[in-house]
């Protein structure tokens, strides 16, 4: 089992209130994303999970159990930190047994699920040396074979690839989806990415301010964002946030399109506008349009396309593809 | 051409830094050298710098004297055991404010350093005092407990930047891990803060080693260390340089040899946190 549940869970540092009341339900198994820029309370929110923070207020209950009183240990949660958090003078063997040698576990039974992991994570060569004669991607792999030997409820992520370059965060974030599929163990990860959020999450959640903006699974998120700053956050490139007359229109005080919904043309459209930077992937076009009295706005459109810097182009938001919000920045 | 430039720059800056380490060192070579001599070759005009009658004489006459060997004890007691006995208070001490801190814990730690900033003579006196009253003038005790106290600032802030750079979520990781503070402090911390700890253990027997105001002024024969047996050759006869050269340097061989030996532990305790 690994279900989690947070009741009014509330954190205070000094005074300041850095997470003013969270409820949240995790279910067992569930692959669980915290997703917010940063300070917005995702990684105090995961620490008061583990037990390394105390919460101010509130109950965290770990299958069922009241688990907020309890230490770190006690609490069967498995953690990686961004940093890793190796012991640089064991060798990766002492590493990864350290949490079955501080259980009381048996030397042989210890060898046994070391070496497993160390199979499961390609690590077997490294056996022997010490984290600081390792690549970041295998530290990374250390820290969660670390994790998984303890077959804990759930594990806790706190920005693991962070670190890592750009072609290793794609892979690691293959690896760890995978271990998922394969443990079927509650995960929660958190990440200021939302492309990592949204490719290895069952279920996201939004963080804001120490608030949960919205919960819900990656496209739902794209799809019905709740507010603005979801709008915003979630979609690469960024949500068009267009206010004034051109949300008037719409009976908005913000109108949100995302870029791949707009289409365009050398001819008309709803909007004019002027093309400032043509960004050309091969797969997908982006083009920044500076628009008579809206501004810039972003497109993304589909294949290869000749258009360039100062050209004119026309865009137009598809109607049933137009985000509504009010004044508050609530999606209508 | 600017290869040339840089080439010739490295060429000065070396000769520069020789000039500097050797004048630095001149005073320790001559006082070496003095030792060797006769009296009337040591205070001669113009002096002899290696071509004299080489001899050992001065060597024997201080320890006919005075009793080299015990003096050197004093000094390895008062220096050890003021050392060890800073750990045991300072360990803990940097270890709180390092991996816990309070609201205050820069005010305490700017305040244990600005003792530091006062003069040791505006504390001759109530100290003298205390140790008179106590009848512990002259004595091992007092100096363990002196050097101990002036040398504590010096401690915890060497371990406190040490234990600093221990990362906090190596220690969460062991948390995590299932470890209780106990087997944290054995399996974790202590291995990992063993070399700053060493630093600073050598850092602080060089300094204890040394100190002379304190074990000039609360000593006279007991418990003297050395640096009151170097004392000793520069009053009442007068003086005499040859033989006060040997006493200095049977004084600071021991340290010599030691910190020689230990350069790399100390080198590094000196700079740990300036460079990551």
């Amino acid at each position: 089992m690994g279900a989690i549940t947070l009741e009014k869970v509330t954190k205070e540092f000094s005074g300041v209130k850095v997470i003013p009341g969270v409820d949240l339900e995790i279910a067992h198994g569930e692959f669980v994303v915290f997703v917010g820029p940063s300070g917005c309370g995702k990684s105090t929110l995961l620490r008061l999970i583990a037990g390394l923070e105390d919460v101010s207020s509130g109950t965290i209950r770990i299958d069922g159990v009241d688990a907020t009183g309890l230490a770190p240990a006690r609490r069967s949660l498995a953690m990686v930190f961004q940093s890793y958090a190796l012991y640089p003078h064991m060798s990766v063997y002492k590493n990864i047994a350290f949490p079955l040698k501080m259980a009381g576990m048996p030397e042989a039974d210890i060898k046994a699920k070391v070496e497993a992991a160390a199979r499961t994570l390609n690590l077997t060569d490294y056996l022997d040396r010490r984290p600081g004669q390792l690549s970041g991607g295998q530290r990374q792999r250390v820290a969660i074979g670390r994790a998984i030997v303890r077959e804990p409820e759930a594990f806790l992520f706190d920005e693991p690839l962070s670190n890592l370059d750009a072609a290793l965060r794609v892979n690691m974030r293959l690896e760890i989806s995978e271990l998922h599929q394969s443990l079927k163990t509650t995960m929660i990860y958190v990440t200021h990415d939302q492309v990592e959020a949204m490719t290895m999450a069952d279920k996201i959640v939004v963080l804001h301010a120490g608030r949960i903006e919205q919960v819900g699974s990656p496209l739902e998120l794209y799809r019905n964002p709740a507010n603005v700053f979801v709008a915003g956050f979630i979609g690469s490139p960024k949500m068009n946030l267009i206010e004034g007359a051109p949300a008037a229109k719409y009976n908005a005080r913000t109108i949100g399109v995302r870029p791949e919904h707009i289409q365009l043309s050398t001819e008309s459209g709803e909007w004019a506008g002027v093309v400032g930077v043509a960004e050309h992937l091969g797969s997908d076009t982006f083009l920044h349009v500076q628009v008579e009295g809206i501004g810039q706005v972003t497109a993304r459109i589909s294949g290869e396309l000749n258009i360039h810097h100062g050209d004119r182009v026309w865009l137009t938001p598809p109607p049933e593809r137009i985000h509504r919000f009010d004044g508050e920045g609530t999606a209508i | 051409m600017a290869r040339e430039a840089t080439r010739n720059r490295k060429i000065a800056f070396t000769a520069f830094a020789w000039l500097v380490g050797l004048t630095l060192f001149f005073p320790i070579l001559w006082t070496i050298l003095t030792s060797f001599k006769t009296e009337g070759e040591a205070i001669a005009t113009p002096p002899s710098l290696l071509f004299f009658e080489w001899s050992l004489e001065n060597y024997f006459e201080v320890q006919r004297r005075s009793n080299y060997l015990r003096h050197a004890m004093n000094s390895v007691v008062i220096s050890l055991g003021s050392t060890g006995l800073g750990l045991l208070v300072a360990i803990p001490a940097a270890w709180a404010m390092a991996f816990s801190p309070g609201k205050h814990t820069k005010d305490i730690l700017m305040w244990m350093l600005s003792t530091k900033m006062l003069p040791a003579v505006g504390v001759l006196m109530p100290i003298y005092l205390i140790c008179q009253s106590l009848g512990l003038l002259d004595s091992r005790i007092a100096l363990v407990a002196v050097l101990m106290m002036m040398n504590l600032p010096i401690i915890v802030w060497m371990l406190y930047t040490y234990f600093k750079e221990i990362p906090g979520e190596i220690l969460e990781a062991a948390r995590m891990d299932g470890a209780s503070l106990g087997k944290e402090i054995v399996y974790v911390l202590t291995p990992m803060a063993v070399p700053g700890i060493a630093s600073t253990l050598l850092l602080n027997i060089i300094l204890a080693w040394n100190e002379a105001f304190w074990t000039l002024n609360l000593t006279s024969s007991q418990a003297a260390p050395l640096t009151a047996f170097i004392a000793s050759y520069s009053s009442p006869e007068g003086l005499f340089w040859a033989k006060l050269s040997a006493a200095s340097t049977l004084a600071i061989a021991p340290i010599l040899v030691m910190g020689w030996f230990s350069q790399k532990q100390l080198v590094r305790g000196l700079t740990f946190g300036a460079v990551k």
